[in-house]
């Protein structure tokens, strides 16, 4: 995926991340987050009937989430999935836990939050998503493809 | 963060480079969350069952075993995937049980205590007011903090094996006075009674926060709860809320008085909790068939006292041949089950009795595979969160009524 060329239609700043620099396409949650709870590993959809992203694919996505959740299994499973080639490109919450960063350090894959405004509030599925975690700063294209 | 003299000698490889990459790993999380400098801590607890690990994991632990590197601290193991002495009965696919030997050879040779146990609190280790800890299991940290008064993040699988290494972690979170002050007051005039109630409990007020940085103060002076109910509290609490404390005003020990578990600041919020808030979460939970395929005590693991609870209840009735009973133990408590006799009664009842394990972490998703089970009954509040993310249908009753689904083979839709 490019990068359009045109001016980022929000920018979210807040304290350096994780990671390197990444973008693609973003999927957003108003839900929280856990590996063990919410997916399908093998197949790399979300899984728990409940969630707000039930059978939608997190290979290659940006995940954008309110909170993490639940227990401490993501922390591995982010290397084991990146293995595999089925991990996300990055993780941006408003707020995480500990396991989510513990879990994103090993696996290498970019890490945010705390960012204002809130991410999961304004950005949609399907935008255009560009992490810099070490400036603090997520860039965000709107492309109307979740309206 | 401000590194001692001893750190600069890590990152200046004095202590080889794989305890140089466990600090920098460390430092990365550390400067994440803000962290200063690093605390030293008394014992680390390593999640590192294989299903969360797989192949990866397995030669991960097996690559690092080889270099030689030892824990500097006692590090203890939480529950494993298989309980591999009993996994061909369960009809469990023997890959798990061999990688879960694979796993625990490789932890053994760099000098853990592998005691497979999420109650290791229970059993093992039970800490101390105010010294730190790397503990990973959400069960056993929000245990050490809130029980316990001690201090520990969760560590999850790498972040307690990194402690292991280096013996220490970064100071923020929990580590800190500030972050242990209670923020949202929790009135309970509910009388829960049971793993259910108790895990129900957690389950809405973990639901309600579901932020790892807010503590609950629970108020409910005419509660005495057991050890076993605030085990199934906080199990709840940070399985649906990712919390990694709370207090109970007169019971745990950062809590003597409100003022004091809030630092003398107001909550920010209130929650009440009634007997009809517990009823209907417990409710929530609906069967789709009348057919009980599976009954499951489990998560956390069962104390001693709770599988001679469970052996009284059954009172000498077997367990209905189309459903399949399931508990969970740790290795230590299994054995004295068994030597107290209590073991040979749950077999009778045709309960397998599993040790070193959680049901969560079998990899369930192949066990309904393979044996078509769809209807997971339970009286663990933090199972039944946990598994409809596996394709089960959840349903929490409380442990009488569980009992009653393994004997009858169906659950009241």
């Amino acid at each position: 995926m490019t990068l359009p060329k045109r001016a980022p239609d929000i920018v979210f700043e807040g304290p350096p991340g994780l990671g390197p620099d990444t973008h693609g396409e973003a999927l957003v949650s108003q839900h929280g987050f856990s590996a063990r709870y919410d997916l399908d590993r093998e197949n790399g959809i979300f899984s728990r009937k409940e969630h707000d992203l039930f059978g939608i694919s997190y290979v290659n996505k940006i995940l954008i989430f309110p909170t993490s959740k639940g227990g401490i299994a993501t922390s591995w499973m982010l290397s084991e999935m990146k293995s595999r080639k089925m991990v996300p490109l990055g993780l941006i919450f408003a707020s995480t836990n500990p396991v989510m960063v513990q879990g994103a350090a090993l696996a290498g894959l970019p890490i945010m939050h705390r960012c204002h405004p809130h991410p999961h509030l304004s950005t949609n599925s399907g935008d255009v998503v560009m992490m810099e975690p070490s400036n603090g700063r997520v860039s965000v294209w709107h492309t109307g493809a979740s309206e | 963060m401000r590194l001692t003299n001893e750190e600069h000698d890590i990152m200046d490889g004095k202590s080889g480079s794989n305890t140089r990459d466990a600090l920098q790993y460390q430092i990365d999380v550390g400067e994440f969350f803000g962290a200063e400098q690093f605390v030293r801590v008394r014992s680390a607890h390593l999640a590192s069952d294989a299903e969360s690990l797989r192949e990866f994991g397995v030669g991960y632990l097996q690559q690092l075993a080889d270099t030689g590197i030892k824990f500097r601290i006692p590090t203890t193991t939480n529950g494993q995937a298989s309980d591999p002495a009993r996994a061909a009965e369960l009809g469990q696919n023997l890959i798990w049980a061999k990688r879960t030997e694979q796993i625990q050879a490789s932890l053994e040779t760099m000098g853990a205590y592998v005691c497979n146990t999420c109650v290791n609190y229970q059993t093992i280790d039970q800490p101390t007011l105010g010294e730190n800890l790397a503990w990973g299991d959400t069960g056993t940290v929000i245990w050490a903090n809130s029980i316990c008064g001690a201090r520990s993040n969760f560590e999850a699988g790498p972040a307690a094996l990194m402690a292991g290494i280096t013996g220490r972690v970064p100071a923020y979170g929990y580590h800190c006075n500030e972050q242990r002050l209670a923020t949202v007051l929790v009135d309970c005039t509910a009388s829960p009674s049971g793993r259910a109630d108790w895990g129900a409990l957690g389950a809405i007020v973990g639901r309600q926060l579901n932020d790892y940085w807010k503590v609950p103060c629970f108020v409910g002076s005419h509660l005495s709860p057991s050890p076993d109910d605030l085990k199934a509290l906080g199990a709840a609490l940070a399985s649906f809320g990712s919390l990694g404390m709370f207090h109970w005003v007169g019971i745990t020990p950062e809590a003597p008085t409100i003022e004091v578990a809030f630092g003398g600041k107001p909550p920010v919020a209130t929650i009440s909790v009634s007997e009809e808030t517990i009823f209907n979460l417990i409710n929530e939970y609906v069967p789709e068939s009348s057919k009980a395929d599976l009954v499951v005590f489990s998560a956390p693991q069962l104390s001693l006292f709770e599988l001679k609870e469970l052996s009284i209840m059954l009172d000498g009735s077997k367990c209905h041949s189309s459903t399949r009973l399931v508990s969970t133990t740790s290795p230590i408590v299994r054995n004295e089950a068994a030597r107290l006799g209590i073991i040979r009664d749950l077999d009778r009842a045709g309960m397998l009795t599993l040790a070193g394990t959680c049901f969560y972490v079998m990899a369930p998703h192949e066990l309904r595979a393979t044996h078509g089970y769809h209807t997971l009954v339970t009286d663990s509040a933090k199972l039944a969160n946990i598994i409809g993310g596996y394709g089960y249908n959840a349903v929490l009753r409380r442990t009488e009524d569980c009992i009653k689904a393994a004997i009858t083979g169906t659950i009241d839709r």
